[in-house]
């Protein structure tokens, strides 16, 4: 009913005072009607029954004529007020009241030969509040109760669909619209974020991987390294030579024959089953009372010397003719040669540190 | 009342079916439940008033709730259908107000 308070504002002088408003300015007879309903409810009601009982209840609005000689003695101006009062919520009843806002109906033109129009409203309004009230609606009251379960309906929908989604199904096309540019920005910012993590993974990786690949080679260099100055124990296939009854000189030759034929690494043990290490300073001199000393080890024996290398090469080597084996054999001495697919040298020499010598590089 | 039991009708069968919004009917449902709750704050108004009317507050109701919309389709129309929704969520919150403050007046004398 925003429309009737509208209007009652646009026109104060029309209608009921509302509620802290001061009445306006009627004359004494709609005064009196005001005054009767703004009062509480029973003190309407019952005169009004009282005047309504004998025929009207049921009836239409047109047929309210009926009703209104009033069966009370009272005086004009009672009676007129009342008259209005009984009238008014047949119209009412018939579903057609005249409001405030609503003059062009034919209701009032009823009503105006014998009331003032501005007294119409009043009595019009409280039939419409009785009869939303009431007992039997009329189709405008069952309507009104319609629209109100429907908009109780559309509020919990509203407020349940609200809670749901976060707002997204029910935003606008430009919200969707800016939401979506926004998390795209994100996107790309995200991805480039992300190439970038990427391109640093990578030349972390290849650094490690550089890195790892440098360790190894060196590694691998210092293994070798250390396998020829003796530093590190080694193993593979070679030969096991078991040479007897010679001289310093013999073993030398020995040596130098089966570093010839690609002989890597060696050792030489005596009787006393003490290893000593060949490398490329090794020296051998023959030791006073038998024996021969190596590198300053002094062994007796027979001598074992391991090498490591290709067995057959080196085995020729030795027996070729005019060769170690030869010479030996012819000297007094005796040479055993036995290929190993494995064999072990185990001496080391501690590793020297060069004094003058640096790289060149 | 049967006004207020209708009301709580209502939401009891929007809490029990608990429908989905129709997603063309989605940014029209907000607008058209805050002029109906406009227009039932005015009903409840005239009532304490005395000046109701069961078919002035049945056609301010249907008119406030399909004006509203058609002014927010309007605004989706040409666009402005954001500010337009704000607007009308403006004015209709004003004549709220202006109703509850007239109920309370009512029913306080304050």
């Amino acid at each position: 009913m925003t429309d009737h308070d509208k209007d009652r504002q646009n026109d104060p002088e029309q209608g009921m005072p509302t509620a802290g408003r001061k009445p306006a300015p009627v004359e004494n007879e709609a005064d009196e009607v005001t005054q009767l309903l703004s009062g509480e409810g029973p003190t309407v009601e019952t005169p009004r029954k009282a005047l309504r009982d004998p025929a009207t209840i049921d009836l239409d609005g047109p047929t309210r004529r009926l009703s209104v000689p009033s069966p009370e003695p009272v005086t004009p101006a009672e009676a007129e007020a009342d008259e209005q009062h009984v009238g008014a919520p047949m119209d009412a009843a018939a579903g057609a009241a005249p409001t405030t806002d609503a003059p062009p109906t034919a209701e009032p033109a009823e009503v105006v030969p014998e009331k003032e129009p501005d007294r119409v409203p009043s009595p019009q309004a409280k039939s419409g509040l009785l009869s939303l009230r009431g007992r039997q609606a009329s189709p405008a009251g069952l309507l009104i109760l319609a629209l109100l379960a429907l908009f109780g309906f559309t509020l919990v929908v509203q407020l349940r669909s609200n809670d749901g989604d976060e707002g997204l199904a029910s935003a606008r096309q430009e919200d969707l619209v800016r939401i979506l540019s926004d998390l795209e920005a994100r996107d790309s910012r995200l991805q480039s974020e992300i190439s970038a993590l990427e391109t640093s993974q990578r030349q972390l990786t290849s650094g490690v991987a550089g890195r790892q690949a440098a360790l190894a080679e060196a590694e691998k260099r210092a293994d070798e390294l250390g396998l020829l100055a003796g530093t590190v124990a080694g193993r593979g296939p070679g030969l096991r030579i078991q040479i007897d009854g010679v001289k310093a000189s013999a073993i030398l030759n020995t040596v130098q024959e089966l570093r010839g034929a690609g002989g890597e690494v060696m050792q030489i043990a005596g009787a006393e089953n003490k290893a000593v290490r060949i490398v490329a300073s090794s020296y051998f001199v023959d030791a006073e009372g038998g024996g021969v000393i190596v590198d300053g080890e002094r062994i007796t024996g027979p001598y074992l010397l391991t090498v490591i290398g290709v067995p057959q090469v080196m085995q020729t080597a030795l027996q070729i003719p005019g060769g170690v084996v030869a010479s030996v054999n012819s000297g007094g001495g005796s040479v055993t040669l036995e290929q190993r697919t494995l064999v072990e040298v185990t001496a080391v020499r501690a590793a020297t540190t060069l004094r003058y010598a640096r790289p060149a590089s | 009342m049967i006004a207020v039991l209708a009301l709580i009708a209502g939401v009891a069968l929007g809490i029990v079916f608990h429908p989905t919004v129709p997603p063309e009917l989605a940014p029209y449902l907000p607008i058209a439940v805050v002029a109906a709750l406009d227009a039932v704050f005015g009903g409840v108004r005239a009532k304490l008033d005395g000046i109701f009317d069961d078919k002035q507050f049945v056609v301010s109701f249907i008119s406030n709730v399909l004006v509203a919309a058609l002014i927010v389709y309007l605004g989706d129309q040409l666009g402005v259908g954001t500010q337009l929704s704000t607007g009308v969520v403006v004015v209709l919150g004003v004549r709220i107000f202006g109703n509850v403050a007239a109920i309370r007046r009512h029913l306080f004398r304050a």
